[in-house]
Parts: C-alpha cells; structure tokens; sequence
C-alpha cells in the first residue's frame, strides 16, 4: 500500500474529546510513575470533533490502559421504543478510549489510525445509565498496536460490550 | 424512519430510489484529527446502514425484531470532506441470524473507505 494511502486512513488522532473535571486515578496494584503521555490533559485540550457530539469525558487511566464516559442522552438512541442507546457511540467512545490507551503505554503522541475494529454486543446498555469505556494496549510494535477493552454501565463485572482491534502508525517508521 | 442517533450524525436515506442507500454529510462534529472524519462516525453509519438493510429483508420475509451480537470494521481510507454513502448487504438472512456486509465510500463505491462484518440476533414476528 503506498505510504500516501496509509497516511491518509482515518482514525482519532486529535481525539476531540469534551472538557470535563479531572480526576487521575492510579492504580493500586502499580506503584510506578505514570508515563509522559498524560490521557487527562490530552482529553482537556482537546474540545470538538465528534467526542464532543457524542459528550465524552475522561475518566481515569493507569499504565496502559484509559477509561473514557458515555453520559446517556435521547438523541443518542438506537432503539426508540426501548430507550437503548445506539451502538455506535458505544463504538466510538471504545476506539478513542483503546487509542488513548495505546498513547498512555507508549508514553507520547504517536499519529495513528484505526486499522480494524471488532465489538461483541454482550447486552443492551441500561437506558438512563453512563456507558463506561475501558481501554488497554497489550502489545505495540514498530507499526502496529493491538488494544482490547469492555464497556460497562456502572459494574464491571457485568460489561456490555468486549472489543478487540489494531492500530496502525502513520508516521514514518 | 431512522433512530435519533442516526440524526445526532445526520445521517439520512440518500436521494434516489434505492432505500436502502444511507448517506452522512461531513462536518466539524464528525471529525476525529482536524479534517478527518471520525472512525467512530463511520463505523456509526455502517452499523445503520446494516441495520436499515436487515430490517428491510426481514420487512419482506415475515417481519422480526433485530439485535446486534457483533460487528468488525476495518477502516481503509480516511474520510474527507465530503458527503459519505454506506450500504448493507445481507448476505444471509436465517431464522435466527441475518449476516450482513456493509460498505461506506465517498467518491466512487469501488473505493470502499471502510467496511463491515455484522450478526444479528433475529426474534421472528
């Protein structure tokens, strides 16, 4: 594929996700320092774009994972006689949420894009609830990063949504 | 017709008489980098042109309720800015699974700038 062509696949790169108070959670489990790239800050500069349609925020973050929040809303539904939200959003708070995480593990910016996106639809997500999407970065090669992540509407341990997918780098490498 | 997700993004039955075309216009609330349409977006609108195709199969064959189970994007092209136009295929509607392709392109349907792999979950009428 001609180096144009990669460079010019779509993806989050400048995630434009919405402002919201912020609140770095580390992990217990972790005592070591965070990496450079801070997913907070990158989610409060970055106002606009379709984060800021959809109203996504940030959450928390760890090493290599990012955890962004789906407020519900009425004019996000997918199913009007049932109330539940659509899957698209769902969708697209997971891609920006496993992006962030590949920033968070390689601790800068890197320009990237979506090369594949897979989701299994465990169940409905609960109408009325904040949709939570967890993100994590597994494993980065020179090109590639592959992501993995759950949504959930307030228990993890019942999530709503699975996703697995890959990045790919556009800059020269 | 249409859910309010699907107007959040503007997404709407092109002209024409294929009613089963959708069509996305670009704009700032669409966009991921600065100029770029959002994967999220596009993934949005294969996940409605999927459902739209699904439902209208299933319309002329007894009429059924629809759940997703899964869907796998892959992204091939950036979205500009420009109108986008996404279509499903149901390459296979069971009696209790519709398979279902779509494709979202912008200038030419030859050059797909994603596309996608759905199953749905069929509750009969």
């Amino acid at each position: 594929m001609p180096h144009a062509d990669i460079a010019a696949r779509t993806g989050m790169a400048d995630a434009g996700l919405h402002p919201a108070p912020v609140s770095i959670q580390r992990s217990a489990m972790s005592p070591d320092p965070l990496p450079a790239f801070d997913p907070a800050r990158f989610s409060r500069l970055g106002v606009g774009g379709h984060g800021g349609l959809l109203g996504l925020s940030y959450l928390a973050h760890g090493p290599d994972w990012c955890e962004l929040q789906l407020p519900y809303r009425a004019d996000l539904i997918g199913d009007p006689d049932s109330g539940v939200l659509a899957s698209g959003p769902i969708l697209t708070m997971m891609d920006m949420a496993t992006s962030l995480a590949v920033w968070t593990r390689l601790g800068s910016f890197r320009p990237h894009a979506t090369l594949d996106l897979r989701i299994d639809y465990l169940r409905p997500a609960t109408p009325g609830k904040t949709v939570i999407g967890h993100g994590e970065c597994y494993r980065i090669t020179r090109s590639i990063s592959f992501v993995r992540g759950q949504a959930h509407d307030g228990d993890p341990d019942d999530p709503l949504a699975h996703v697995a997918g890959t990045f790919m780098f556009t800059d020269a490498a | 017709m249409l859910p309010p997700y699907a107007q959040t993004l503007g997404i709407e039955v092109a002209a024409g008489d294929d009613p089963i075309l959708l069509t996305m216009p670009f704009g700032q609330a669409l966009t991921g980098r600065p100029g770029w349409l959002h994967g999220g977006a596009i993934g949005g609108l294969l996940e409605m042109a999927a459902i739209v195709a699904v439902r209208q199969a299933l319309a002329e064959d007894g009429g059924g309720q629809i759940k997703p189970i899964n869907v796998t994007v892959d992204y091939m092209r950036g979205g500009r800015d420009k109108p986008t136009f996404a279509r499903g295929v149901v390459t296979r509607l069971g009696g209790r699974v519709a398979n279902v392709e779509a494709t979202a392109w912008q200038d030419d349907p030859a050059r797909p700038i994603a596309a996608a792999r759905m199953n749905y979950l069929i509750a009969r009428g």
